[in-house]
């Protein structure tokens, strides 16, 4: 099968999701548009080259809605002739999007691909789309629906993994992101981003707080411990999960992935297309693989998403050098590195979106262009990039450095 | 026209008062004649030009419209799903076609069509379809009485509001009054169903029907509001909504955590308020008829309907009653022994209208009993639900006294000393000597063959057996028990006196433990067998609350306490000797109680913590005694153990003959120990799942866990004959 290549990888630094981020006033569109001109303008590509691209997005409603990747196309001045696909996988779409593309190019369907997403979280709050599996009755009771915070406490809870715990994970990633932008280990692939008059408005990951510490994080109360009690999700999921008599609820703001604003692109393609743009290959994508697992604690998806694609790739997990798994919540990647037997030091080495935020359709992008730039920086060979997803699934890919 | 179930009568103005009023029925109730006439009523009235509007009421004084005859939905004769739809949905269409005047809905609302005026003119409850009815109305008063009852209660038969209601409800009062209303079915008064938004006016009883008449007179041209142009639910309605959406998300976890997915009801309504918002009004009954139809066909609702109203309403009646003899007056009872029990139905008694004079063995253990009802009282009063005289009254009602001639004009006699045969047997005679000679002796016992203390009785035929439950005044049933002995005049009082305090009765055979305490006890032992096994407290527990039981097994025995297990169990074993089986619990109850101190709720605590002002959880500690095994059951398993300890059992009961027939074991599971009630009692739900396959389950478990498991003979015999316990309706 034909080889994809990743050619480059860019995204905004994140800003804090609320009427006071600093990417509030940009739209979701100026987000996308902005990455795509990045991708276009660093290596020069005439537009024309580019068959494909597909964005993440998960909540597309509102400015976000009716394909905002075709929108963003247009409104970047691409040639007319590139498709622009919306994907959603919730939390793993911007990945998924990568996954897509790359699929495209190893199929012989596409030559020159991008995937990325994005996601004004301040502007197009969480949500916004509704949908039928929380709401509709005959679907929320079939799935034993519960919000993600309690599907993260309730990881807490069956795996052991105390307050204390999940507090010193979100202390380690505050502190990674900090040294990370010190020893400015993003900055190949940030792309500041602009305001309407063209003057630069974020150029840093705005929620990093490098002093974060146990006793600041031990002062917050949990999240989710009264939707728990009242409607009740406790008791929804103790249903299903009926040998405990309670869930222990150690997850609050601190520990949880931060909502920010945020978009990435991925530059995918075979081997001419880089002769043809006159761009070097930075890695291969080895495999990708999707998976789907109990939806009501949801959130341990990766460990099987990671067990399918090592298996597609014929790998061991002794192969991957970096893992990189999305912060949602910090007893997630606890759990995560619990099944796998994953040594701290080797996963997300840069700190996440505990530190950094989650921009729901584009935190896929995200991860996986900084595992890129992580595996040029280390030397190091192989990387596995996974996230958790809504409704009990779990994406993951396998990237290999080729220079 | 005529009717057989209503009468019309078209005044001068041209607008006809309809009143319902079913002919030799004390409460008028949708029934296929009613619904037969009114669909005929609802013809003429939108095809004859003379009639201008209406007004809707009732001919009796007993209220408006009690809902659906429930023999009628129990005994569902429709041969398809799809015929049993075009059943349910007939009363939907009629509704529609009152409420639209047969026009359509998209001339309704364009406006280029109105329909005449309907007014509801309601004089007493309205439940269920009676409710239903009201709001295909265009206007609705009711008169000013805060007893009268407004609601949909179908959901505690396994059904929902099929006429419309969990439609018109929403539209009207917005999604979540509607779901408060239709998913718990408790009825709200008039003034709460205006401010609702369910009723427009609340006026005097004896001005109903001129009220509705003058709206309809001056409101010639109508329709209703979701019929017209750019409406909008109340609060919020369909998919896209916010509050809609956030209302249903958790509308579903509430739902959920109160049904534990055991009743399709809750769920359905749920559904019908979700899809019927989002889809016109006539595509959203459509909907609603079609949920009903899945869950009127379903066994579930068949044995609610049965078990929890037909078979509980005979059985109150006096189903059991023998034939002939003359009702019994009582006036007063004497009641024997001041203690919890003898204080509790001292209570009851009072409460259903009688003078008690409660004896013990000096005034101031007498005494106990007014306190006990006092206490009670005084919480009424204090939360504005009684007043000081009506509390007053009831504790003059109360005589404590220590003397036997006080006893001598009571008209009967409910004995509840302690459980000692030799106590008994003093006050047996001692009261004897003074009553009248043909007064009932009635002995609350729960342990004590009644056989045998009628031996200590000079007139055996006028003894009986009462078993109450603890606390008397809150638990629903009521054990009767003939011993050998028992006369039919004995029984028969006892059934009198039941219908006076309103509890469930059963009659039951004179054997040890009588019915409830033959399967509770097991059902207590194999969750604590379980313990001993190392399967986690938790997953014991909520297997039970899974299966519907409302406490744990464990939060169970806690609150009876682990001491009175134990010393049951040795007073047994004293008592059968070389006959005793051991349970296999014996060992753990002593170590719990004597090793670790753990009694129970009351005295600092047993399986669980009870800590002092927060919630109580499983006591750490028990892990350390009862080690957790590295192979859990899964939660299926834990919960075939805990039902099957109790369904064999029930099973053994009915097949010895303890109680005489499967409703009489369905009534004393779901009132005595809190059975689950969506099963409809444990001989419907093995009629529902089959006795084979009851059978082979109870097997496959004997098999893993021990013979106590075994099926009794007599439902191998119903499983190989492929036959039922009920007799098809």
């Amino acid at each position: 099968m034909t080889d994809a290549f990743i050619y480059d990888a860019v995204r905004t630094p994140r800003g804090k999701g609320k009427t006071d981020g600093s990417l509030h006033e940009i739209t979701p569109v100026s987000l996308a548009t902005q990455v795509l001109e990045a991708v276009r303008d660093r290596n020069d590509i005439d537009t024309a080259d580019i068959d494909d691209v597909a964005f993440g997005c998960v909540s597309p409603v509102g400015e976000q809605g009716a394909v905002i990747t075709r929108t963003a196309i247009m409104n970047a001045g691409f040639d007319e002739t590139v498709s622009g696909i919306h994907v959603n996988r919730f939390c793993a779409s911007g990945l998924e999007s990568i996954n897509i593309a790359a699929a495209k190019v190893k199929a012989d369907e596409a030559d020159l691909t991008i995937g990325g997403g994005v996601e004004s979280m301040s502007r197009v709050p969480m949500g916004s789309d509704g949908g039928a599996w929380p709401t509709d009755p005959t679907t929320a009771f079939k799935s034993y629906f519960v919000p993600q915070g309690i599907s993260a406490d309730l990881i807490a809870t069956k795996y052991g993994f105390s307050r204390d715990d999940v507090d010193a994970y979100a202390v380690e990633s505050q502190k990674r992101a900090a040294k990370s932008w010190e020893e400015k280990r993003f900055e190949k692939s940030i792309v500041p981003v602009k305001d309407v008059m063209g003057e630069p408005v974020l150029s840093h990951d705005e929620t990093v707080r490098a002093n974060t510490d146990m006793q600041s994080l031990g002062a917050l109360n949990p999240s989710f411990a009264a939707l728990g009690e009242f409607p009740g999700f406790d008791y929804v999921a103790l249903q299903k999960y009926a040998e405990y008599e309670k869930i222990n609820h150690v997850h609050h703001a601190g520990n949880s992935s931060g909502i920010v604003d945020g978009a990435a692109a991925v530059l995918i393609g075979n081997e001419e297309a880089g002769k043809k743009i006159g761009v070097k290959p930075r890695a291969r994508i080895r495999a990708m693989a999707s998976i789907g697992s109990e939806p009501t604690i949801m959130l341990t998806g990766p460990e099987f998403a990671a067990a399918k694609v090592l298996k597609r790739a014929g790998m061991d997990k002794k192969d991957i050098d970096l893992w990189e798994l999305n912060e949602a919540f910090a007893s997630v990647v606890l759990r995560f590195m619990q099944a796998l037997d994953i040594d701290h030091n080797d996963i997300n080495v840069n700190g996440g979106a505990i530190a950094m935020g989650h921009p729901l359709g584009a935190t896929g992008a995200m991860i996986f262009g900084t595992v890129i730039d992580e595996l040029e920086r280390s030397g190091k060979e192989t990387a596995l990039v996974t996230l958790c997803i809504g409704g009990g699934m779990g994406t993951a890919t396998i990237v290999e450095r080729v220079n | 026209m005529t009717y057989e179930t209503l009468s019309v009568d078209i005044d001068s103005d041209g607008i006809a008062l309809v009143t319902i009023d079913l002919p030799g029925q004390s409460m008028n109730v949708w029934n296929e004649a009613l619904m037969a006439d009114f669909e005929k009523f609802v013809d003429d009235f939108v095809s004859n030009d003379d009639i201008k509007g209406a007004v809707i009421t009732s001919g009796k004084q007993s209220g408006f419209l009690a809902g659906a005859d429930l023999n009628m939905l129990g005994s569902s004769t429709a041969s398809s799903k799809k015929e049993a739809f075009e059943n349910g949905f007939k009363l939907n269409a009629t509704l529609r076609k009152l409420e639209t005047g047969g026009h359509s809905a998209k001339d309704l609302s364009k406006g280029a069509a109105t329909a005449k005026p309907v007014a509801a003119a309601v004089n007493g409850l309205a439940l269920g379809g009676g409710l239903e009815l009201v709001l295909a109305c265009h206007h609705r008063v009711v008169a000013d009485n805060p007893k009268i009852q407004l609601g949909v209660p179908e959901v505690q038969v396994g059904l929902l509001p099929g006429a419309g209601g969990t439609q018109r409800l929403p539209r009207l009062a917005g999604l979540q009054n509607a779901a408060m209303l239709a998913t718990q079915g408790r009825p709200i008064d008039p003034q709460t169903a205006k401010v609702q938004g369910i009723i427009q006016d609340v006026v005097a009883a004896d001005e109903v029907v001129a009220k509705a008449k003058e709206w309809v007179k001056s409101n010639p041209k109508v329709t209703q509001p979701w019929d017209k142009k750019g409406f909008k639910f109340p609060g919020g309605g369909g998919a896209m909504d916010p509050r809609s959406v956030q209302f249903f998300i958790g509308a579903n976890a509430m739902g959920q955590k109160e049904t534990s997915h055991n009743y399709p009801a809750v769920r359905s309504i749920l559904s019908c308020l979700y899809e019927g918002s989002i889809v016109p009004f006539d595509t959203a009954i459509r909907i609603e008829s079609k949920y009903f139809t899945n869950l009127v066909s379903s066994p579930q609702a068949r044995n609610m309907i049965r078990t929890l109203f037909i078979n509980k309403q005979a059985a109150e009646k006096g189903a059991a009653r023998p034939e002939g003899v003359p009702k019994s007056e009582i006036n007063t009872v004497g009641v024997l022994g001041a203690g919890l029990m003898g204080a509790g139905i001292t209570h009851v008694t009072v409460k259903g209208g009688m003078n008690v004079v409660v004896l013990d063995r000096d005034q101031e253990a007498a005494e106990n009993a007014v306190a006990y009802s006092k206490k009670i009282l005084d919480k009424r009063v204090s939360r504005g639900k009684l007043t000081q005289e009506a509390a007053d009254e009831f504790l003059s009602k109360i005589k404590p006294t220590a003397d036997y001639n006080d006893l001598k004009d009571v008209d009967l006699i409910i004995e509840a000393v302690f459980e000692d045969p030799d106590v008994k047997a003093d006050v047996i005679k001692k009261t004897e000597a003074v009553i009248g000679d043909d007064v009932i002796f009635a002995s609350n016992t729960s342990t004590l063959p009644i056989t045998g203390l009628a031996k200590h009785s000079k007139r055996p035929d006028q003894f009986i057996g009462m078993h109450f439950f603890s606390p008397v005044e809150k638990m629903p049933l009521l054990e009767i028990i003939p011993g050998a002995e028992s006369g039919d005049k004995a029984l028969a009082v006892a059934l009198d006196y039941n219908k006076r305090i309103r509890k469930t009765p059963i009659v039951v055979k004179d054997v040890r433990g009588f019915y409830t305490n033959r399967v509770v006890p097991p059902y207590i032992n194999e969750a604590m067998l379980m313990v001993k096994e190392g399967v986690k407290p938790a997953l014991i527990e909520n297997a039970a609350k899974s299966l519907g039981m409302p406490l744990g097994p464990l939060a169970l025995t806690d609150e009876t306490s682990l001491s009175l297990g134990l010393m049951l169990s040795r007073s047994t074993k004293k008592e059968l000797g070389d006959d005793y089986k051991p349970t296999g619990t014996e060992d753990l109850l002593e170590k719990m109680v004597e090793g670790l101190g753990r009694q129970g709720r009351k005295s600092g605590g047993g399986f669980y913590e009870y800590p002092e002002g927060g919630k109580k959880h499983l006591w750490p500690g028990l892990a350390e005694h009862f080690p957790i095994a590295d192979d859990q059951p899964s939660l299926e398993e834990a919960k075939d153990r805990l039902l099957y300890a109790q369904l064999v059992p029930a099973a053994l009961c009915f097949a010895e003959g303890v109680v005489d027939d499967p409703q009489s074991a369905d009534l004393g599971a779901i009132f005595g120990w809190g059975f689950a009630p969506w099963t409809g009692g444990p001989m419907s739900h093995i009629d529902t799942i089959g006795a084979e396959e009851f059978v082979r389950k109870a097997e496959s478990l004997a098999q893993k866990y021990g013979e106590r498991f075994n099926p009794p003979g007599l439902f191998r015999e119903k499983a190989e004959a492929g036959e039922a316990l009920y007799k098809a309706a």
